[in-house]
């Protein structure tokens, strides 16, 4: 019930997206969803591509230091207050949330929200009881077939 | 400005004088040594050399070097030749884990020690009427206690400031209407730009400064005189051989004099130890010759300088040494602390950081800035910023312990840290020293 996501180290300095991006371009890999965290003189670049295997491979080689974190990828209504059920169901449980960003399928009128928590199977087990379903891998690729 | 000398009979005795003096001195301290402290037998013994031997200051070369390896080892009473029962201090360096030297004093050694500074405040123009500013730490640094003794033993109102609080040092600065300021180079421009910034340059008094510890350019000289509207001067020492002192600047600022009726003072080629002849460039080595607890024979200060016994226009006679020009050593001094980059990378290993870092210093509005620059690995890496940010403050704080002054870390991507074919560049440094 998790998907993968990539976290790229990134120095703070110009030119340093663009040639990760110039990267994916070259050996043909899709971004569905990307956010970036930043501290004074480096960032934590996240990324969830279509083939997590390859990017990953192809990331070591070019010598940056990555990982693979699971996170929960949440579809929501794209309509005011759709977060706040979410939020709720979570905070009542007392999961607290280390990062979350929002990316858009190719499904109309839907949105998703990527979650990191400390525990996801704890996390997906409160979500279901309250009838949200993470989406899985494979239903992260459908959305972009 | 009138000639002014603190002991004018020492100060500006002829060179015949001043030899005589080292001789007897010197052959003297070699004797003591040699029969009280068996570290220095043995040193001899290895080198063939005698007692006998050394019949004047012409004989110094003979004897063995000594050097920071040596204090360390002996440390921490090894070298020490009075019973304890007649010292009564200790100084000791930065306070540098495994480095550490702690120096004895007897009564005696303070008031000669005391006596050097005294030398330094009048040769800047101190007098009764004065009000000296000691704005060095206080403590186990040579800085605040000797230029304190030197201000009493000249009989200046001394302001036991210590270093910091600079808002307390401006306020005794104007209401006490101090006239000598003696603390590091860093910290006069930083007072000098307090001042500034709040208005104050017509309400303080100063006319002179004494500005040692660590290295500063002739540039700074100039933007500290014009700041403070002062005369800023240079001063020479370490713990090792007592503390501030050990030479001065007189009103030429052309370099410093260096108390040689306490201290003999060689040049030597820091690869082979040849003693060089006047005017090369080469290391700084001491052999202190009225010290009664802690002696030194032949001490390499590593500190890379020119000697000069041309007659000075302030009448004093005792050679004179340039500014430090650089270091025969890897060891940097950043805000007057002594920094050696192995202690850098002991810290980094004991943490789990890769081997490959680099070591920034820089001097910004003249005030020095240390910075490690670390490769992020696999195994520090981390999703969360939290987790790397606390790793990273972890790796300040214990390079903070080990230093005892603030580093700043950056993290850098892997590779990114340039790899050379033989020996790694270490350490950059920008500031403008020498």
């Amino acid at each position: 019930m998790t998907v993968n996501q990539i976290s790229v180290f990134m120095e703070n300095t110009p030119g340093q997206l663009l040639e990760f991006t110039k990267l994916l371009e070259q050996h043909n890999i899709d971004l569905r969803a990307l956010s970036l965290a930043e501290a004074e003189d480096f960032g934590i670049l996240r990324v969830i591509v279509d083939d997590s295997y390859k990017t990953v491979r192809m990331l070591k080689d070019e010598g940056y230091v990555c990982s693979v974190t699971q996170v929960l990828a949440v579809e929501i209504p794209d309509q005011p207050g759709a977060l706040v059920k979410i939020l709720t169901v979570l905070g009542d449980s007392g999961v607290n949330l280390e990062y979350m960003y929002a990316f858009l399928g190719r499904k109309k009128d839907s949105a998703f929200m990527i979650f990191r928590v400390p525990d996801n199977d704890y996390a997906v087990k409160v979500l279901r009881e309250a009838g949200i379903r993470p989406i899985d891998q494979e239903e992260l690729h459908q959305l972009f077939a | 400005m009138s000639k002014q000398y603190y002991q004018p009979e020492i100060e500006c005795a002829s060179r015949q004088q001043i030899r005589a003096w080292q001789s007897e001195r010197l052959v003297e301290t070699v004797h003591r040594v040699y029969r009280d402290v068996p570290y220095y037998r043995d040193l001899m013994d290895k080198k063939g050399v005698k007692p006998e031997d050394i019949k004047s200051v012409d004989d110094l070369h003979k004897l063995p070097f000594l050097t920071k390896d040596d204090l360390r080892e002996a440390y921490p009473y090894g070298l020490l030749a009075k019973p304890l029962s007649e010292c009564v201090r200790i100084q000791s360096t930065s306070g540098t884990t495994g480095r550490r030297v702690v120096a004895f004093y007897t009564q005696h050694d303070i008031d000669l020690w005391e006596e050097c500074c005294a030398r330094a405040l009048v040769a800047v123009g101190a007098g009764k009427e004065d009000v000296v500013q000691v704005a060095y730490g206080y403590g186990l640094f040579t800085g605040g206690p000797g230029l304190n003794g030197g201000s009493h033993k000249v009989g200046c109102l001394t302001l036991p400031m210590s270093s910091g609080n600079t808002e307390r040092q401006l306020q005794f600065m104007t209401d006490l209407g101090a006239t000598v300021l003696c603390c590091t180079p860093s910290y006069a421009a930083y007072l000098a730009e307090s001042i500034h910034e709040r208005g104050l340059r017509d309400r303080i008094k100063l006319k002179a400064g004494i500005f040692g510890a660590e290295a500063w350019s002739e540039e700074m000289r100039r933007d500290i005189q014009e700041q403070l509207g002062i005369k800023a001067y240079d001063i020479y020492g370490l713990t090792e051989i007592s503390g501030p002192g050990v030479s001065f600047e007189c009103e030429e600022q052309t370099g410093m004099h260096i108390n040689e009726d306490h201290f003999i003072a060689e040049i030597i080629d820091p690869v082979t130890g040849e003693v060089l002849p006047e005017g090369s460039k080469g290391e700084l080595v001491f052999t202190s010759i009225t010290k009664e607890a802690f002696p030194l024979l032949r001490y390499r200060t590593r500190d890379i300088c020119v000697l000069s016994t041309k007659p000075c226009s302030c009448g004093r006679t005792h050679v004179k040494m340039s500014k430090p020009m650089g270091r025969s050593d890897d060891m940097l001094i950043v805000k007057g602390v002594n920094v050696f980059p192995s202690q850098i990378e002991a810290v980094l290993m004991n943490k789990g950081y890769p081997a490959n870092y680099q070591i920034l210093v820089t001097r910004e509005r003249n005030n020095d800035k240390l910075e490690v620059q670390v490769e992020m690995t696999s195994e520090m890496f981390s999703d969360t910023l939290g987790h790397i940010s606390a790793r990273e403050k972890e790796l300040v704080e214990a390079l903070k312990a080990m230093l005892g002054i603030y580093v700043e870390v950056k993290l850098v991507a892997p590779k990114s840290i340039t790899r050379s074919e033989g020996k790694a560049v270490r350490v950059i440094d920008t500031r403008k020293l020498y």
